[in-house]
């Protein structure tokens, strides 16, 4: 049931309020109709009486409220997904933008899903052999984590994400693999990156892409990353797939979101971002993961640069009590020119342990997993205190933690953005270095394990 | 006359046409009958928080009032339950409407076909009022269900049945003084927002056991007593909860998962069953049972979904039964609350959260204790309540956070930096505390070791020296510590690796008994005893740090409950090597 009015009364920013309605319902989507025939999208934010306030998802210049008609459309934002979506290029709300065909749709699927039963979720515990040993030894990913990369502004976050996409391999035999990409955002020069970088290694055939770019609206923000998840899904859920999802930048979303509550003029929660983003951040990545009996799985990877390096900003802070861990970079490491400059200390992977140890990577993956943290950590304590008091001031076990941290950095951490290392190698690696330091030392390690990998008389 | 919908805006809507209702009455909205509470009243306009994504809502649109506060449904089929925030079975969602949860679906909450055997303990002719036990259900092997004559019934029984029955099926007939005949069903209603009634509070005196060492040895928690563990995220928070949930000593356990992972609600499904109970050996899922809102749920069930849980834990606590109700996180709630009191357009609080928030967390809190029932043979049940905050960028200064810890009189919490170097639990001892240590300081001497208060203290102490010593250490370096100092902090390394460490992730270590959790203690303090005494021999420092059995010592806490000896032979063992230890060069 199509309804249009011209009673469009005010525009305010984003916001439009539509006179006179009826049957309007709350969530529809509404398409604005300008004399010259262009149209463009919004939706029902609240409806009150007759009185309805439409969030447009484009930019309101050039709007005029006197000839314009709000057609409003019954339903909410769907995307029209299919098959052929596959290595194809779209635009932030999901129009193709390669110059190519409209897709022929094999559904409409509304692009806020529905949230999933948690009795129907089967646990994430299939290891991801990234090929980069920071995360696969110490931060493991499994299929259906949703583990975001916290960076801060000039920082290769784009090299790492690639990186990832390129090289994430299941050791298991299944190879239906695919790539959503979403660019929120970003500018024309990363979202190239990530395109020929794609186009090199052939993964662009498995690809799809949304472009939401530096240049293009705002708000649409909002809706990108919906439609990116809802073709996710779709991959995944019903063709079975097994999708990995890179959104970049979730703080250009979150800044969208505080842009329409701002005009709304909501009480603000933190700096004045809206006392919902939990929620709402949450019925994004809450979206990834496995379901039972069904084939499948969404692996997520959002990217966003933390304001002011700061991990206390709400964006990386409520972000972080969503999702399942964080891979951390670090400008310190970047200018050691350590790369991929992931800082492993505060960086996290809860879902760990349930993807690793025998039959899965290895059995002493855990214990040198915590081994390796501990004695970094402490390594780095030496160093800290041999920068002020000198490295006199070291006991002779500290002077071998100080070099533990400086060779586990230059050696397990620095790999460079092109070696891809196996679980193997990454575990070798790692007792390489834990013998540099007494076995007595490690006492985060099983003492049968140690038998087999750190025989005494070594 | 139906209620009218005249304005949509998220969870909230507001109806027209409402006159005859009360607040806090559910209503159903729109043709799907979405479920929603009223939450204001102004003349016939109503304001209802909506419990189910309000997607595809309008004006003119039905909003009906069911005439009846937001209840749940307690009897026989509870535990093992999953519910979702407003007491939705999960798995009967599930089959309904498939992997994902749609708006509007409805199941009750408590199977109403299943024959449970009741075991009639009262008798014909009986004079029972509010809180009496008439009959028990074997509900699982390790939970009696008893089943109480329900607040506000009292009279003589005039029939009751034994054998198998259906929980809406009667199984007792009371007359009432006036004459009235009552039926009395294994199920009862009663709704979440009210504290069920009780004859007596009273204050906590026990521990409740957690198989934790930071916790039972150094911050105990009472048996009634509130709890809050407050953490960046990252910190453990949720992983130490489920350890609670799995080990705590209580007979039921209650575990709200509020707004958080939905995969977090996964594992606890998956692991749960799987777990044994050390006493009973019972899977743990057999006393257990789960409140989950997933942070994808919406967020007006997640308000709700703290009061359900409590209420169940209240009616356990009524059949005398000692209860833990895990909340995480709490902070979620309080964001719910936020997110509707905005949209109500009311005045905010520090922010943005409304002004009542801290009276609302007071009251939740308030609702735990250990109480005598209502009922003649009165009985002594506990409901120990422990809420997680996620507080923002870990910072405690905000208004969750502190509405709290004017409440709780346990503290623990989680730091960032522990968390880093892998030290988990990540409670930091230096700032987490517990104001019923010192009440149970005599159950500890009397049930544990009569020296278990002494080497406590000295444990704490040794923990608060080696944090100014190594203030110290930071500003002139080591060499300028004397012996002992040196002895001080070998001896709180070894209380945080070898004792406070705890691996929730290893099958031998993820609980420790009091009595191992004693015995790793006795051999740290001993070692520190025995190297002040080595030192006044003038030992060389540097031997008495790297004595042999320090590394058993480490490995103290991977011995198994059924080998706890071996503990006794790592403390001769570390006599023998400290008095061994000569002046002489070797």
């Amino acid at each position: 049931m199509l309804r249009e009015y011209k009673t469009l009364k005010e525009v305010v920013g984003p916001l439009m309020l539509v006179q006179n309605v009826e049957g309007v319902k709350y969530n529809e989507l509404v398409e604005i109709v300008q004399s010259s025939g262009e149209v463009r999208l919004g939706k029902v934010l609240e409806v009150n009486g007759s009185n309805a306030v439409v969030q447009l998802f484009e930019s309101s210049q050039g709007l005029e409220i006197a000839t314009s008609k709000a057609r409003f459309l019954g339903k909410g934002l769907e995307l029209k997904v299919s098959r052929d979506m596959l290595g194809r290029v779209f635009d932030g709300l999901g129009r193709p933008r390669d110059g190519g065909r409209d897709v022929i749709p094999d559904k409409n699927l509304d692009v806020n899903g529905l949230p999933i039963n948690p009795t129907a979720r089967q646990h994430p515990n299939e290891f991801i052999q990234t090929g980069v040993s920071a995360i696969d030894g110490l931060n493991t990913l499994v299929r259906g984590q949703k583990l975001p990369v916290f960076s801060m502004s000039g920082l290769p976050h784009a090299q790492l994400a690639a990186q990832v996409a390129r090289q994430a391999k299941v050791l298991s035999q299944d190879t239906r693999f695919a790539v959503v990409f979403a660019a929120v955002g970003i500018t024309y020069e990363e979202f190239d990156y990530f395109t020929q970088d794609f186009r090199k290694t052939g993964a662009i055939e498995r690809a799809v892409l949304f472009m939401n770019l530096a240049n293009d609206p705002a708000l649409e923000r909002i809706a990108t990353p919906r439609l990116a998840l809802t073709c996710a899904e779709y991959l995944a859920f019903e063709l079975g797939m097994h999708v990995l999802v890179i959104i970049t930048d979730i703080t250009n979303y979150a800044e969208a979101l505080r842009e329409v509550s701002a005009a709304r003029k909501e009480v603000p929660g933190r700096r004045g971002y809206p006392g919902y983003m939990y929620t709402d951040l949450a019925s994004l990545y809450e979206r990834a993961g496995i379901i039972k009996a069904v084939p499948g799985s969404i692996t997520l990877m959002p990217i966003l640069t933390m304001p002011e390096d700061d991990k206390t900003h709400p964006i990386p802070d409520l972000t972080g009590y969503i999702t399942e861990g964080q891979i951390m970079l670090s400008r310190e490491l970047t200018k050691a020119k350590i790369t991929p400059p992931i800082d492993v200390l505060p960086s996290l992977s809860r879902l760990k342990d349930k993807g690793i140890g025998a039959g899965k990577t290895r059995e002493d993956h855990s214990g040198t997993m915590n081994q390796l943290f501990a004695a970094y950590a402490r390594g780095k304590d030496s160093k800290e205190l041999s920068a002020i008091l000198g490295e006199a001031a070291l006991t002779d076990l500290d002077k071998l933690y100080a070099k533990f941290a400086d060779t586990f950095e230059k050696e397990y951490i620095a790999q460079g953005f092109y070696t891809n290392r196996d679980i193997d190698e990454t575990l070798d690696l790692g007792w390489k270095l834990l013998k540099m330091l007494p076995r007595a030392e490690l006492k985060r390690i099983k003492v049968e394990i140690l038998d087999k990998y750190y025989p005494t008389d070594t | 006359m139906n209620g009218k919908i005249v304005k949509v805006s998220g969870p909230l809507i507001v109806a027209d046409n409402m006159a005859n209702v009360k607040l806090f009455d559910v209503v159903k909205v729109g043709s799907k009958g979405l479920i929603g509470e009223i939450i204001e009243l102004r003349g016939a306009r109503a304001s209802v928080q909506v419990y189910e994504e309000t997607s595809g809502l309008g004006p003119g649109d039905d909003c009906i009032s069911t005439g009846a506060p937001l209840s749940v449904e307690l009897g026989p089929g509870i535990i093992g339950g999953i519910y979702d925030g407003i007491q939705r079975p999960l798995d009967l969602l599930r089959q309904k409407s498939g992997d994902r949860i749609e708006g509007g679906i409805t199941a009750p909450s408590l199977d109403r076909d299943k024959k449970w055997n009741f075991v009639p303990t009262a008798k014909k002719g009986d004079h029972v009022k509010a809180g009496d036990i008439i009959g028990t259900v074997a509900e699982t092997k390790i939970v009696e269900h008893k089943i109480m004559v329900p607040f506000g019934a009292a009279g003589t029984i005039t029939e009751i049945k034994s054998g198998e029955a259906a929980i809406t099926d009667t199984v007792a007939k009371l007359k009432t003084d006036d004459g009235k005949t009552i039926n009395l069903t294994m199920m009862q209603k009663w709704p979440v927002r009210k504290g069920r009634p009780y004859k007596e509070k009273l204050s906590p005196k026990l521990p409740m056991i957690t198989g934790q060492r930071i916790i039972d040895t150094l911050f105990p928690i009472a048996r009634g007593g509130a709890a809050t563990i407050p953490g960046p995220f990252g910190s453990g928070k949720t992983v130490f909860q489920h350890q609670l949930a799995k080990w705590a000593d209580a007979e039921i356990v209650v575990y709200v998962g509020c707004g958080e992972r939905g995969n977090e609600m996964t594992d606890v499904l998956t692991d749960f069953p799987t777990l044994k109970d050390p006493k009973t050996g019972e899977a743990l899922m057999k006393r257990t049972i789960l409140i989950a809102n997933t942070s994808d749920m919406p967020v007006a069930a997640r308000e709700a979904s703290i009061y359900t849980g409590i209420t169940i834990a209240e009616y356990f606590r009524d059949m005398g039964y000692n209860v833990a109700i895990m909340a995480d996180s709490t902070s979620r709630w309080a964001e719910a609350l936020r997110e509707m009191s905005g949209r109500l357009e009311e005045m905010p609080g520090e922010e943005g959260y409304p002004a009542y928030l801290s009276s609302r967390l007071a009251d939740f809190y308030e609702r735990a204790g250990i109480v005598k029932t209502l009922g003649s043979n009165s009985r002594t049940g506990s409901i120990t309540a422990i809420g997680a905050v996620s507080p923002p960028g870990g910072d405690l200064a905000e208004p969750v956070a502190q509405g709290t810890l004017r409440i709780v009189k346990v503290f623990w919490g989680l730091s960032a930096n522990l968390a880093y170097r892998r030290h988990f639990p990540a409670i930091d001892w230096n700032i987490s505390y517990s104001l019923y240590a010192d009440g149970l300081t005599d159950w500890f001497n009397n049930n544990v070791s009569n020296e278990f208060s002494k080497y406590r203290s000295q444990a704490i102490g040794l923990l608060s020296e080696e944090a100014v010593l190594e203030e110290m250490v930071r500003l002139v370096g080591m060499d300028s510590l004397s012996s002992k100092d040196r002895l001080v902090l070998e001896t709180a390394k070894m209380l945080r690796e070898d004792f406070l460490h705890q691996d929730a992730f290893s099958d031998v270590d993820n609980y420790a008994s009091l009595k191992k959790q004693f015995k790793i203690l006795k051999l740290i303090i001993d070692y520190y005893e025995l190297g002040l005494a080595a030192i006044d021999r003038d030992i060389d420092i540097n031997k008495i740090l790297y004595i042999k059995t320090a590394e058993n010592i480490g490995r103290a806490k991977h011995v198994p409950e059924s080998e706890l000896t071996k503990l006794d032979l790592i403390g001769r063992e570390l006599i023998n090597e400290m008095e061994a230890l000569s002046g002489e060069d070797d």
